[in-house]
This record gives C-alpha cells, structure tokens and sequence, in this order.
C-alpha cells in the first residue's frame, strides 16, 4: 500500500472532523475520497500531504510516516491544493522553473522540464504571459503542472476540476489518466460522483467523520441494487395510486414512480398491465442502471433516518 | 529522472532555496504597480511636499531641506516595510504556502527572499529620496567614511524592520489585516525629530520623540551627511537597530513557525 492510513483522527476543538478513518491505496491506483461539505476532505488531503498533524492515527505515504519523517514524505509527493497555487504576476514558464529548482533540480534541467510540461498541457503559446492573463482551465492545468515537475510517485489532487467547464475538465481527465498510465498513484477529492466513476479504481465516502461507504465504482451500485424503473404520469393523484399497488419510491413533485427492476421485458410487462387492470394511466417508462448519484442519495438518506430514530 | 535520485535538504540546498525565492520576491514586486509606485513615486511625492508646502513654515535653525532628508528616507521605508508586510500576508494566506511546505524545501526560504526583496525596494526608495533631495537643493558634505557609515546604518535599519513586516505579514490573517499591522511603521517618523524639531512639540509627545528608535538614527544620519552634532545618538541608533533587528527577527521566525507549525 503506497497510503496506508489507520485509525485517523482529527479534531478542531470539539469539532470531530475525523473520527477512525482508515484508507488503503494500492500503488498505481486512483483513489477518490467523496463527501458533503466539510465532510473533511481537504483535511485528510492535508494530514496525507504533511500540512496538518493528525491527533491520532497511523499516517504512512510511501513507506514513510508522515508525522515522524515529513521530509521523507515530502520528497515523494505533490499536491494540488483546492485553490491554484501558482503566482499570478509570474509567467507560466517562470512559476515552473521556479518549482524546478526548489525541488532542487539544476537550472538548466529546471528550464528543460519546464518546456516538457509546456508541452503536454498545452500552455507554449501562453508561456511567456503572466498567469494573471491565464483561464480559469490555464490556471488550473498549470497547477497540475507544476505538481508534477519532480516526478513524485503519490499526486494529491483536491478538487481538481471544481469550477471548471466541461471541455477543461475533460482536459484534466485526460492529463490524470495519462499519469495513472505512467504508473503514478493518485488520490484525488471531487463534488463529482460522474467524475470519480470515470476517473477512480476505488471509492470512498466520507461521511460524519467515517467511511461510511467503499468499494468500486461497479460495487457500490450493485450496493443499491440492480436496475430501476421510472414511471411518469400525467398527474400526481395518478403516481400515488400506482405507488400503492406496486410500491417503490413516489416524486410528488416530478409525478415519477421509482421502482427496481430486474431490468426484464417481462417485469416491464408485467407493471404495466397492472396498471392498466387498474385503470392507472402511464405517460412514460424508462429503465435505468443505478448511478453514484443513487448509491450517496441511499446512503446519506439511510443515515437522516437513523438519526430521526436515534 | 527520479525524486528520489535527487538529495534534498542541507545546506547547499538551502541556499539554493533562498536564492529562488529572493529572485521570486524581486521579480513580483517589480511587477507589483503598486508597489513600486509607492518606492518610486511616494519618495518624490513626499521630498516636494516637505520642501516646498511645509518647509516654509517650519523653522529648524538649518536650511529645511539639509533637515528633512533623513525623515523622508526613514518614512519611505516604512512604507516599504509595510509592502513586505503585505506581500508575505498575501502568501500565507492563498495556497502558496501549503504548496511551499508540501515541498522538501527550507522552509524559511519564502521569507528570506521577502526580506531580500524588500532591502532591494528600500535601496531603491532611498537612493530616490537622496537623488530627488540633491536635485531640489540638499548639499550634504559628509566625507566618503560618512556616506558609507549611513548607508551602514540605514542598512541596518531596513532590515530590522524588514523583519518586523515579515513577521506581521506571517501573523496577518489577510493582505489588509498585514496593512492595518504595518500602521505604526508609517506613524512613527511623525513622532520623531525626522519633520520638526522635537522641543517644539507639547511635553508628552516630545518625551515619545525622544525616546523612540527612530529619533537617533536621524539625528545620526543628519549629522553624517550634513555635520550638525550627532552626540551620543551614534550609539544609540546602533544599539536601537541592532536590538530591534534581534527582536523582529525572533519575532517573525517564531510568529511564521507558529503559523506554518502542524
Ligand atoms: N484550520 C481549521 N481550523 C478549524 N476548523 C477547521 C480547519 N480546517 C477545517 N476545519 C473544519 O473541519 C471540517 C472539515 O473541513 P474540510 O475542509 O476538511 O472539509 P471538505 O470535505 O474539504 O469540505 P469542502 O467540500 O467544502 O471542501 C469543517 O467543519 C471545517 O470547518
Ligand atoms: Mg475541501
């Protein structure tokens, strides 16, 4: 395990942030941490990345403890914070160079890598323009950039496509997948279950100071279960009726009965005759295959009720 | 090419370290319009304001401008500290330090190349201050031995309050809350023989004036450029800038570990 994290605890105050989390991530990996605000992503991102002390826990990131030997730690990673570190009146080229020798490279190895990553993020042209000048997906690709001038083997990325429209976000993707390529380990945190689904080997929810769900992207909706189906109607009183003979979960607002399915034509043919023995009109059916969106929707909601009945 | 094939940390590596991050400072500050309009524009600004709004009503027993030119400088200064202030402010508060100490890098490097950075902007300050002063009719005639011991002297100083900045950009909370700190640098010089003499002002201020740091390094310097009786206040600037420089070095090196510590 490149990560291998253990009973991480993490307080601020009496504010409990982490309570037990423990992670795993194999090397060469993509490990996306999800979770509601203040779910305490960044923190975890920051006790991984030696910025913040854990109160608790056993902390190791390429073999190394990240409490006892930081600097051991910190040769071996990078981060990509949540919000751009990169200096907006140096040019692109300056703020890579700069890094280059900070990680100790000489100057004209620095100016070499420099252009390399220039290069594969598409930012020559812009090179020479201050960062200030820079777009939102510039500025951001830039900062993945200057993350990866050493070579590290662990890239923490914090929210990394936040705030950016499709076309840079897929610019991203790109640039993290050729990394895993490359056989680089990456734990990234997102806002985005479609982004984790395309992007992660393995998914973890973070939720109340745990992890409250993990597997693979595939597992975790086989957790919901198999396929749904959703039936529209042309009025409400129309959808609660048909909720009552079949059951399943009723939308009031959207008139939609929600209800699993084996995903058979038979079972398809089966609700609707039901449905029409019993004189209840269908506007539309749709069958479809659980998304994350429905794993994090069944899980925090299953913990709204255990709540309401503790 | 592998991390790991690379050393890190020591002391070669640490003054490489500095070095980038002074090149770094000095190359944003010279991009910072702000910042250099206060080291360029303000010592003129304030040169004219002296000679010719106030200096006329001002009696100080020499031709004003031969008094007035130390005051200037130290007031620039201020205004330079206070930049600084604000530059490190504005670092430790957007994710450049989280990058910086993400890295295995000294981790005193980022305010090294501020105070650096900020000596270079306050060389230029004075030397305009000087420029402008000698163009308006200041005729100092110090020897070489005396330009040399000012410049040594204001040195000095520059830096003891560069360090002072530095530590208040590393307690600031925000690029104002750094300015708001730095309020008391550009306040000072008011309080001091550096504008009027101090046996004009009422008892209590006059003991203020009197008794501050800044007071002796400007009668220093107004006796090493233009020969009025420096005193004893030789040695007390030297021991109030050198105290001073002791202090806000440990200040700001306690404050910024504090802030950065885990
Ligand atoms: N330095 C700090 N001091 C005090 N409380 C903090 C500090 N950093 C984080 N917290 C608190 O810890 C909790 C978790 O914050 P964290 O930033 O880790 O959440 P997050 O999952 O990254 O959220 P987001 O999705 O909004 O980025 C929040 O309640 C936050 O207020
Ligand atoms: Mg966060």
């Amino acid at each position: 395990m490149i990560v291998d994290v253990q009973g991480l605890r993490k307080a601020y105050r009496d504010n409990v942030v982490l309570d037990g989390v423990d992670l795993h991530v194999p090397e060469g990996s993509v490990y996306a941490l999800l979770g509601p605000n203040g779910a305490g992503k960044t923190t975890t991102i920051r006790i991984l990345t030696t910025l913040t002390r854990p109160d608790a826990g056993q902390v190791l990131v390429a073999g190394h403890d990240v409490v006892r030997e930081p600097a051991k730690v910190r040769a071996r990673i990078s981060l990509t914070g949540q919000y751009a570190a990169v200096d907006n009146e140096q040019t692109g080229r300056e703020n890579l160079v700069m890094i280059g020798r900070l990680m100790h490279l000489g100057p004209a190895a620095a100016r070499r890598r420099a252009m390399q990553l220039l290069e594969r993020f598409d930012l020559v042209e812009a090179m020479n323009r201050r960062v200030s000048a820079y777009s939102g997906g510039m500025r951001r690709r830039l900062d993945l950039a200057m993350s990866l001038v050493a070579e590290p083997r662990v890239i923490f990325l914090d929210e990394p496509t936040t705030g950016l429209d499709p076309a840079s976000r897929t610019t991203m993707w790109d640039a993290i997948s050729d990394l895993v390529r490359a056989g680089t380990t990456i734990v990234l945190t997102t806002q985005y279950l479609e982004e984790a689904d395309k992007l992660a080997d393995w998914i973890v929810l973070i939720d109340n100071g745990r992890v409250s769900l993990s597997g693979t992207a595939d597992s975790l909706k086989a957790q919901v279960g198999g396929e749904r189906l959703e039936l529209t109607f042309d009025d409400e009183g129309s959808a609660l009726r048909a909720g009552e003979l079949l059951g399943g979960t009723v939308d009031r607002e959207r008139r939609l009965l929600d209800l699993p399915s084996d995903g058979s034509a038979a079972h398809v043919h089966t609700v609707l005759n039901n449905l029409y023995a019993a004189r209840v009109p269908v506007a539309r059916v749709s069958a479809h295959r659980p998304t994350l969106d429905d794993v994090f929707m069944t899980a925090t909601k299953n913990r709204t009720l255990e709540r309401a009945n503790a | 090419m592998t991390t790991t094939a690379i050393r890190h940390g020591g002391l070669g590596n640490a003054i490489s370290d500095a070095l980038t991050m002074i090149g770094r400072s000095i190359r944003l500050s010279r991009r910072d319009v702000e910042t250099l309009m206060m080291a360029i524009l303000l010592p003129l600004l304030m040169m004219s304001l002296f000679v010719y709004v106030f200096g006329g009503a001002i009696n100080t027993g020499v031709e004003y401008i031969n008094y007035v030119v130390p005051g200037t400088i130290l007031l620039c200064v201020g205004y330079g500290a206070a930049s600084t202030a604000m530059a490190v402010a504005d670092d430790m508060n957007n994710g450049m330090i989280d990058r910086l100490r993400s890295m295995p890098i000294s981790s005193f490097a980022l305010l090294t190349g501020h105070v650096v950075a900020s000596m270079a902007k306050n060389a230029l300050s004075t030397a305009i201050v000087i420029g402008t002063a000698i163009a308006m009719g200041f005729r100092p005639n110090g020897s070489v031995v005396d330009w040399l011991l000012t410049a040594g002297l204001l040195a000095l100083y520059v830096l003891a309050l560069s360090w002072l900045a530095a530590g208040l950009g590393a307690v600031a909370r925000s690029v104002q809350a750094a300015s708001g700190l730095s309020f008391f640098m550009l306040f000072l010089p008011y309080l001091s023989s550096a504008f009027v003499p101090p046996g004009t002002m009422p008892a209590f201020l006059r003991v203020i004036s009197e008794n501050q740091p800044i007071t002796p390094v400007i009668e220093t310097t107004r006796g090493l450029l233009t020969g009025t009786p420096i005193g004893d206040n030789g040695w007390t600037a030297l021991v109030w800038t050198a105290g001073l420089l002791l202090f806000s070095f440990i200040l700001a090196t306690a404050l910024y570990r504090r802030r950065i510590s885990r």
